[in-house]
């Protein structure tokens, strides 16, 4: 903290505010992950981290680079941007891969296929006749 | 005395950010099945990225901000071929 004298106290105000929003949501989001039963239940848990745990500490950082003046401040926003692109896809195709073992093992309480999507095949000529 | 204050924010995160991390540790030692330990170790990649993001708040330069993007691509990566294992068995069909 050898800069800290440089910075205006509305930046370094902001900044600790916000730093400290996002790690206290991120927190929030693992102790989730703890307590939850099930792990679709679970997997709601981390995002509370990956929204606005991340795009706190992303805004911090921006207020605090920008205040400075070292540099321009556009960069932090690629990690949001990324982190919010990627989140979703990454925790759906764990979700559906999570579904097929529990349907692969035949586990109760897991929806039947039919539900997610109309049969094929057998009943083409009723109401599901597209397929997909 | 804001320097202070900032100072004191930064050390409190760092140490949510941590136990966070440790949070996600136990749950990825005691997951009951392999999509947990998968999500934990998504989790914990997103932890590390934001504490070596308030790590670079607190350095006051701007280094820090590449390694957190390497480690928010590379915990995307790790994670989406984790998940295609844990669906097909191979990551590359």
């Amino acid at each position: 903290m050898t800069y800290a004298g440089a910075l205006p106290a509305w930046a370094a105000l902001l900044t600790a505010f916000l730093v400290l929003v996002g790690a206290g949501l991120t927190l929030l989001g693992a102790i989730g992950t703890l307590r939850f039963g099930s792990f679709f239940e679970r997997v709601h848990a981390p995002t509370l981290g990956t929204s606005w745990g991340t795009g706190a500490i992303v805004l911090a950082s921006i207020v605090c680079f920008s205040a400075l003046g070292s540099r321009p401040v556009a960069n932090e926003l690629l990690i949001g941007v990324f982190i919010t692109l990627t989140t979703p896809v990454t925790l759906m195709l764990l979700a559906r891969a999570a579904l097929y073992r529990d349907r692969a093992e035949r586990k109760p309480g897991v929806p039947a296929r039919s539900i997610l999507r109309p049969p094929r095949g057998r009943d083409q000529q009723g109401e599901s006749g597209g397929g997909q | 005395m804001t320097a202070i204050i900032l100072l004191w924010c930064l050390t409190a995160a760092q140490a949510m950010l941590v136990a966070a991390m440790g949070c996600y540790t136990f749950r990825l030692i005691r997951g009951p099945r392999a999509q947990d330990r998968v999500l934990c170790l998504d989790a914990i990649y997103v932890s590390a990225m934001l504490l070596v993001l308030t790590v670079g708040i607190r350095a006051g330069s701007p280094i820090y901000f590449e390694a957190a993007l390497i480690i928010a691509v590379l915990g995307f990566a790790s994670s989406v071929a984790l998940a295609k294992f844990l669906m097909r068995g191979e990551v590359i069909e």
